[in-house]
């Protein structure tokens, strides 16, 4: 082989790879991103009962329930809107009434269906998206409990 | 007093490493040789002087001084002792100084057994590393400051996180550093050398041990970490494609890429453009990592806190850092030619191939862990890419690059005979097959990539063995064979465990990626659960006690046919200090996989508990690998040929010939 076409056979290997790549990416990409939805979100978009997402927000005061058998019924909210979530196992060690969470899951028939539900590793430490999303929705809100109290 | 004479050294450090990074770079341009004799000196005091400041920053720590905000906010007095050392680098501050003590150490390893490195080349190297010392002085003296005073002093401090107080993690950061820093000196040695414009095989011999003691450290503090992951976080997992995770499997893909390169220069004088580029995106990532891990935009346990002028001066480090050198390449690279030809099939058309496959699949990774900050930054939707995306990437690049791992061994340089290997390797495919099939046949609701990982797995294993036997005449002259082994160099050893090790650990990725077994349930005393053929019985919670925390106890007794095979004992304990509790698995680890029990809340009034328990087929042979691994690398550190030193430039071609 001349010079010129061996450094042409890797460069048709590196590109055929580089495309293997890029084509994997992309259809894994678009099956298995998860977008992330607080409480508000959710109630604004309705997600089908397929679409596997985040939910983010703080775990209602008082809204913990354990039935039984390991499942757990809580309400995630973002101060303006609430959803019910249900989640069968052992929650994280920081899970907690009125502290930030994050759970993936479904939606299905009004009630979040969570398959995770993530954990915090500091009690101070509050992921990005639900601070966020806590600040989006509760902006106005937190100005009139400010005037209540 | 302490906290100001470590502030004080920091500062001082900081001084000589500028004069460090200005004048020897400048005395190698004009050959001016007082002036490349400054680095030296220089890098020892520099050495000492980080030296003195980490030490003070321990003392506080050791003995708990609350006037120092970093010790309040990470330590107590209630912490046994190991943790409260770790702690010094279990926070964003004493991290950062542990990552400049290291690149210190490095560097006064440089001046201290560089003494045959020709002096340009040394001065360039060592100024290049003080460059990269600045900007962590900098960084953290304007935003980190470890021994910042606190008034009035607290009487006890804020504790470190609990998750930390583990022993697996209380080496976990240091090795990852030593790794991520490592990796700075194969930078340097690039970036001298595109000063120089002029890579040879003294060079590569030069930077061979470095990468590789680098990518020991990382491989090692990468599965320290995934350990501890398993057995503390209790979600039964190992590998979660965190953005953290993959902030140092990345570094990893690309020095693993790095240490194939190298060879090739130092054997075949051949790639040497590629390999400096590598060395540069190796670095490059390790700082990405260092940087995206501390600074807060990622939702992890290694997120510190969030700090908005401590993101704007990482973000300008990494440009200027990345795109200087990256523009440097851009500007000298052409200079480097290389001589050596090979055609395609052959041990550097192998190596090639390897580069090829890690590289893409570190950029597939990064693509992933970055994608959800660059669609928030530009506005778009929250998105979280999670271990599906990354299943589906990165296991199907890896799978060619593990089939043609074991050819390339035995191809020869130059030129390689692709049938003859295949001859070769008949045995090792035939049982891949048999081993593809059985697990197939015996396990059918694994995932697909899990049976294919099996029969990789062997395959791997088997054409590793094929080619070590081949080299030693195992079969076709045994009476010699076992002089053939005791010969064999060290490297060569450390590269038959190299792969080996990674085929034991696929074997147990596969394994525990494929068939764990989970159940959950709230278990009264008494009550058993049966599980892929163990029964496991739960004998009762009580409490317990330990030094910062109090605990419940869950004991589990599990038998197989009704005999009993172990006694787990699982925690969950609650740190009142910070006010957090954390989970202990309990573990039995045996050959076939690990008995996991998690302990949750209770439930009910009458003892009843949520449990979780697990069955994690070949999990160990991960560690086992991983283990291999590095044990492979650390031999190969003591080859002869860096044992005796190498070569001088001179003697340099002479040193290819011998090798080729």
């Amino acid at each position: 082989m001349k010079r010129k076409h061996k450094r042409l056979t890797f460069v048709v290997i590196a590109l055929a790879l580089l495309g293997t790549a890029a084509g994997l990416v992309l259809t894994a990409l678009e099956d298995n991103i998860v977008f992330f939805f607080s409480p508000t979100d959710l109630a604004e978009k309705r997600p089908g009962p397929d679409q596997r997402l985040r939910l983010g927000g703080l775990v209602e005061e008082e809204s913990v329930q354990k039935p039984g058998d390991g499942i757990t019924l809580f309400k995630v909210t973002d101060t303006a809107n609430t959803v019910a979530v249900r989640y069968k196992g052992v929650l994280p060690d920081l899970f907690r009434e009125g502290q930030g969470v994050v759970a993936e899951g479904r939606l299905q028939n009004g009630v979040f269906v969570a398959e995770e539900v993530l954990a915090k590793h500091d009690e101070n430490y509050m992921p990005p998206e639900v601070a966020e999303a806590i600040k989006k929705s509760g902006q106005w809100q937190g100005k009139d409990q400010g005037k209540d109290q | 007093m302490t906290a100001e004479l470590g502030h004080f050294t920091l500062i001082l450090a900081l001084c000589v490493a500028l004069v460090q990074a200005v004048f020897p770079l400048v005395g190698a341009a004009r050959d001016n040789e007082v002036w490349m004799g400054l680095a030296r000196p220089t890098a020892m005091f520099q050495f000492l002087l980080v030296s003195i400041s980490f030490g003070c920053l321990t003392h506080l720590y050791v003995t708990s001084d609350f006037s120092v905000l970093n010790v309040a906010s990470n330590s107590n007095t209630a912490m046994p002792m190991l943790y409260k050392v770790s702690g010094v680098w279990g926070n964003h501050e004493g991290s950062l100084l542990l990552w400049v003590l290291i690149l210190a150490i490095f560097g006064a390893a440089v001046a201290a057994f560089g003494r045959n490195l020709p002096p340009a080349l040394r001065a360039r190297v060592l100024s290049v590393q003080a460059m990269i010392a600045v900007g962590f002085y900098l960084f953290m003296l304007f935003t980190s400051n470890p021994f910042e005073r606190l008034f009035p002093a607290p009487i006890n401090g804020r504790e470190l996180n609990p998750l930390l107080q583990d022993p697996g993690l209380a080496f976990h950061p240091p090795m990852l550093y030593l790794g991520y820093v490592g990796f700075s000196m194969a930078f340097s040695f690039a970036i001298a050398a595109l000063i120089e414009g002029r890579v040879d095989a003294a060079w590569a011999r030069w930077v061979r041990p470095w990468t590789m003691a680098a990518w020991c450290f990382l491989t090692a503090g990468i599965t320290l970490g995934s350990w501890w992951a398993y057995y503390e976080l209790g979600w039964g997992g190992w590998w979660y494609w965190d953005p953290v995770e993959n902030a140092s499997f990345m570094p990893w893909l690309a020095g693993t890429a790095l240490l194939h390169s190298a060879t090739v220069v130092e054997k075949r004088d051949s790639l040497k453009g590629w390999t400096v580029l590598l060395a540069i995106i190796t670095f490059s990532l390790s700082l990405l990592g260092t940087f995206l891990v501390r600074s807060g935009v990622l939702t992890s346990v290694h997120a510190f806190a969030t700090d908005p002028t401590r993101g704007v001066f990482i973000l300008m480090l990494l440009i200027v850092v990345i795109g200087g050198s990256l523009a440097l390449y851009a500007f000298r690279a052409p200079k480097l030619v290389s001589s050596g030809l090979f055609q395609p099939v052959s041990r550097e058309g192998a190596l090639l191939f390897n580069n090829l496959v890690m590289t893409t699949a570190a950029a597939a990774v990064l693509l992933g862990t970055l994608y959800p900050l660059f669609l928030d930054a530009i506005g778009g939707a929250k998105v979280s890419v999670g271990p599906p995306f990354f299943n589906a990437v990165f296991i199907p690049i890896m799978i060619p690059m593990i089939a043609a791992m074991a050819f390339g061994p035995l191809l020869n340089w130059k030129r390689g005979d692709l049938v003859a290997a295949f001859g070769q390797l008949r045995l090792a495919a035939i049982l891949g097959l048999v081993a593809l099939a059985a697990t197939y046949m015996w396990q059918t609701d694994g995932p697909i990539f899990a049976t294919l990982g099996m029969g990789l797995a062997v395959w791997l294993g088997l054409g590793t063995l094929t080619e070590l036997a081949g080299r030693a005449r195992l079969f076709t002259a045994p009476a010699g064979a076992w002089g053939r082994f005791r010969r064999m160099p060290r490297a060569s050893w450390g590269m038959v465990l190299g792969h080996f090790g990674l085929a034991l650990a696929i074997a147990g990725m596969a394994g525990a990626g494929g068939w764990t077994k989970e159940s959950i349930q709230t278990m009264h005393p008494g009550e058993t659960v049966d599980l892929a053929g163990y029964e496991f019985t739960f004998d009762g919670a009580s409490e317990g006690q330990g030094p910062n925390y109090t605990a419940i106890v869950g004991k589990f007794t599990v038998r197989k046919s009704g005999d009993v095979i172990a006694e787990l004992v699982a925690e969950k304990r609650n740190y009142p200090i910070g006010g957090m509790p954390t989970t202990e698995a309990g573990i039995e680890t045996r050959l076939a996989g690990d008995l996991y029990a998690v302990i949750g809340d209770p439930e009910g009034e009458d003892g009843g508990f949520v449990t979780r328990l697990y069955f994690n087929p070949l999990v160990v042979w991960m560690w086992i690998g991983a283990m291999v691994m590095v044990f492979g690398g650390v031999l190969s550190l003591t080859d002869r040929r860096y044992r005796v030193g190498a070569p001088k430039r001179s003697r340099a071609g002479a040193a290819v010939a011998a090798g080729a």
